[in-house]
Formats: structure tokens, C-alpha cells, sequence
């Protein structure tokens, strides 16, 4: 049971890591899809 | 002489006819010169009528600036190329087009192919796709009134056996929680606007449609980092052998009370699932990346070219797969191929979930706590609990005659 318990936390743990770092690294879908002369959430 | 002559002008005679119908049915399409080159009337019927019609003389009639009229003459200021040849080639994406960003997708400005693409998802996708797991739901529902649940059939001795370790049940919990939320999310996202929105609306869907797609996106990786544990710990274990005919042999002893082939740490059963999971899993984390990094890692061209050259598509009758794919249609294969490999991995699991869960006594245990019930081990995995305990007594014997450091 603390080993399933322990896998989830590290799904949650992982998800928000992957998350953060790829947005970060740039690969969000904003500034994948952009360039400097776009303007976005101005 | 003569007579040989005469049998060979009726033989002509009669063939003629028929060389003549031939010739009538294969250049029709071809003739187009009462409309100067452009489609006809049977062109346009025939693309209603949901027949192929080669578009070959229109996205090849893209002009030709090569032969331009002279700068000085008539229309020579257009190039070579009319409006209708430019929006032919815009049609057909052969125009050169030049853009500030967005790669090489972004060059493309009309695929047809989208509405193909739209038209499967929206329809033999996910009607299959429902019949499936709604199927296989039935099936299980239907092996659960049959056949009941499977119990121990000896009696219980109340010791136990270590089944899996801590590190084997965490590469499957990480593996079986990611699955679950990215099929759950999965056929959110799929499904949203046919059974969900009719049931809370647009404005209740969107938050749902937003999150689902997060957690489809982030968990794919914990998915993936279980796939490729379990696969390290489990693959020696999962070579199939001699001893899963007997298993195959008996229908995994699943039909009847009392019947329980050998088996080491796994059965053929679950050596199936074990290859399915890592065959279909390393599958849809390939269309995944792909799905993941738009346009960054097309794979469908390459793939397509190493069948045709195999001659699989032409053997089963699909022809000659295209390999000149607009980034677009990379990604609409992407798609489909994931979510095609997503039902069978879900149709796989919920028989997976079925017999590790209710349709069998102890079997959860093994994921649990790691610790089964003994009897429970001799019956579904007699020759591995032997296996087990040879090697204990094999480590406990040296420990006996051993002297003690002083």
C-alpha cells in the first residue's frame, strides 16, 4: 500500500515537474507557435 | 490457307468489341477539352458521388514562369503563373511560401486532408472505440456471472510469500496511476463534445476539457519512467517458454474449478499483458512525443516508407501508403494512431484490473502489500514459489554451518 501511495506522489511530483520545466525551457505552446514579432497577452 | 485467314478476321471480329469498350472506360476522365483543361461536370459529380478522382491536372497546372510572356508583351507582368494557377498551387501546397515563424507548417496554408482526419475522429474512431470497451465491459461482466469469482481452491495456510518488492510495485503503481489518469483524461478529451457537454454544458466543460489536457500532457512522463521500469524489472521473467503451452493448453486453468497449470513468476496471461503493455506502451509514447512537440518529431513518413518496402499495406490491400505528408497530416496520423493503440491498451487493462482485482481470490495482494497468500502462490505460480524456496534454503544452509566471527 505505502508503495502505490508513494508511486502516486511521485505521478503528482513528476506532472508539476514536467510541467514547470518544459515551460521554463520554452516549449510552452505560446512561445513554440511565436516569434518576436508577435505580440501576445499584450 | 484461306480458311485459316477468314478464322483469324471473325477472331479479330469478335475481339474488336470489346477492345473498343476497354478503351471507352479508361480515358474518360482524361478528356477534358470541352471545359480547356479545367474539371468537368463528371469531375464534380464523381467527387460528390465520394469516388477518387486524380487531381493531378489540377495540382499540376500551377503555371510556369519559365515560359512567362516577355515583360514588355500582354500579361507578361504576371509571370507565368495566373491567379487561378496560384490559388491551384496554394490548394495543392506546392506554392512557395514564405513565412516570419512557425516552421515549416506554417508554409502550409490549405490541407485537405484535416477533414478526413476529422471525419474518422469524429466518427469510425470513436464508435469503434466505444463498441470496444463497452464490449469488452460485457464480456467481463459476462465471465464474472459465469464463472464467478476465482477462489483459492486449497486451503489457506496463513503464511505468506513475498511476491513483489517494494521497487516492483512501485514501477507498477506508477505505470498502472498514470495509465489510468491519462485514459480517463484521454477519453475526456475525446468524447467531451458528444457526452459530456450535452450533459453540463460548454461553460462547465471548458475548465474540465483545460485540466484534462494538463494532466494528459505531464503524466505521459511518470507514464513513460514506469514503462521503462517495469520493463528492466520484469523482461527476464517474461520470455515466453516451454512450460506456458501447458498454461495455453488449459486456458490458463481460468474456465474451470481446480485446473491450475505451472507457472513461474508469470503466467502466459500475464506475459501477454506484459508485452502488450510494453509493445503498444512504447507505441503511444512515440505518437505521444510526437503529439507532444508538434512538427518536431514526424514520424508517420518514415514509418509508411518501411511498410510499403516491407509490402504489408499492399498484401492486406491498403496499397501504397503516401510518404509525402504535409507536417499537418503527420500530426493527424499522430493522433489517430495513438488514440487506436489507447483503446486496445484500455480494453487490455480493464481485463488486466478485472482478474488482478475482483475476479480473483489473493491476487490483489501481489500489488498490495507484495505478500500472497501461500497457498494462493502454489496455485497460480506453483513452479516460481518452488524457485523461491529453493533459493532460501540454498542461503539459509551456508548460514548454519557457518562459524561465527569471533
Amino acid at each position: 500500500m505505502r508503495a502505490m501511495l508513494a508511486a502516486f506522489a511521485a505521478i503528482v511530483v513528476i506532472s508539476i515537474g514536467a510541467s514547470e520545466f518544459l515551460d521554463r525551457a520554452g516549449f510552452s505552446s505560446a512561445e513554440q507557435a511565436s516569434s518576436s514579432s508577435v505580440r501576445l497577452g499584450e | 490457307m484461306k480458311r485459316f485467314a477468314l478464322a483469324v478476321v471473325v477472331l479479330l471480329a469478335f475481339l474488336t468489341p470489346g477492345l473498343a469498350q476497354d478503351q471507352t472506360q479508361e480515358p474518360q476522365q482524361a478528356d477534358r477539352s470541352a471545359t480547356g483543361g479545367a474539371q468537368t461536370l463528371e469531375d464534380i459529380m464523381k467527387r460528390q458521388r465520394g469516388e477518387k478522382v486524380d487531381n493531378d491536372f489540377r495540382s499540376n497546372a500551377t503555371g510556369d514562369p519559365d515560359s512567362a510572356a516577355g515583360i514588355s508583351s500582354q500579361l507578361g507582368t504576371l509571370g507565368g503563373v495566373s491567379d487561378p494557377e496560384l490559388w491551384r498551387a496554394l490548394r495543392f501546397g506546392s506554392a512557395d511560401i514564405k513565412v516570419s515563424s512557425g516552421g515549416k507548417e506554417a508554409t502550409v496554408l490549405m490541407q485537405d486532408g484535416g477533414m478526413r482526419w476529422l471525419e474518422i475522429r469524429n466518427g469510425p474512431l470513436k464508435i469503434y472505440g466505444a463498441y470496444l470497451l463497452a464490449g469488452t465491459l460485457a464480456f467481463l461482466v459476462l465471465f464474472y456471472l459465469l464463472r464467478g469469482k476465482i477462489r483459492i481452491d486449497g486451503d489457506k495456510t496463513g503464511r505468506t510469500i513475498t511476491r513483489f518488492k517494494a521497487v516492483e510495485r512501485f514501477g507498477h503503481w506508477l505505470l498502472a496511476g498514470s495509465f489510468i489518469l491519462l485514459a480517463v483524461t484521454g477519453l475526456i478529451v475525446l468524447f467531451g463534445r458528444i457526452a459530456i457537454i450535452p450533459l453540463i454544458g460548454k461553460d462547465a466543460y471548458a475548465p474540465v476539457a483545460l485540466a484534462s489536457k494538463w494532466v494528459h500532457n505531464n503524466v505521459s512522463w511518470a507514464f513513460m519512467l514506469g514503462l521503462v521500469m517495469v520493463f528492466v524489472m520484469w523482461v527476464v521473467h517474461n520470455i515466453p517458454n516451454k512450460t506456458d503451452l501447458k498454461w495455453i493448453a488449459v486456458g490458463g486453468g481460468l474456465l474451470k474449478k481446480g485446473v491450475h497449470p505451472p507457472a513461474k513468476k508469470f503466467n502466459f496471461g500475464q506475459k501477454m499483458i506484459f508485452w502488450g503493455v510494453i509493445v503498444l506502451g512504447a507505441s503511444i509514447s512515440a505518437s505521444g512525443i510526437s503529439l507532444l512537440f508538434p512538427f518536431e518529431f514526424p514520424m508517420f513518413a518514415a514509418t509508411f516508407e518501411a511498410l510499403n518496402n516491407l509490402g504489408l499495406p499492399q498484401l492486406v490491400g491498403l496499397g501504397t501508403l503516401p510518404t509525402e505528408l504535409a507536417p499537418h497530416e503527420e500530426m493527424q496520423y499522430a493522433q489517430l494512431w495513438h488514440t487506436i493503440i489507447a483503446f486496445v491498451m484500455i480494453a487490455m487493462i480493464l481485463a488486466h484490473i478485472y482478474i488482478g482485482s475482483v475476479g480473483m481470490e489473493g491476487a490483489y495482494d501481489a500489488m498490495g502489500s507484495g505478500e500472497v497468500e501461500l497457498q494462493w502462490a502454489r496455485e497460480h505460480h506453483g513452479l516460481w514459489v518452488k524457485e523461491v524456496e529453493q533459493a532460501e534454503q540454498k542461503t539459509q544452509a551456508p548460514d548454519k554451518s557457518a562459524v561465527p566471527a569471533e
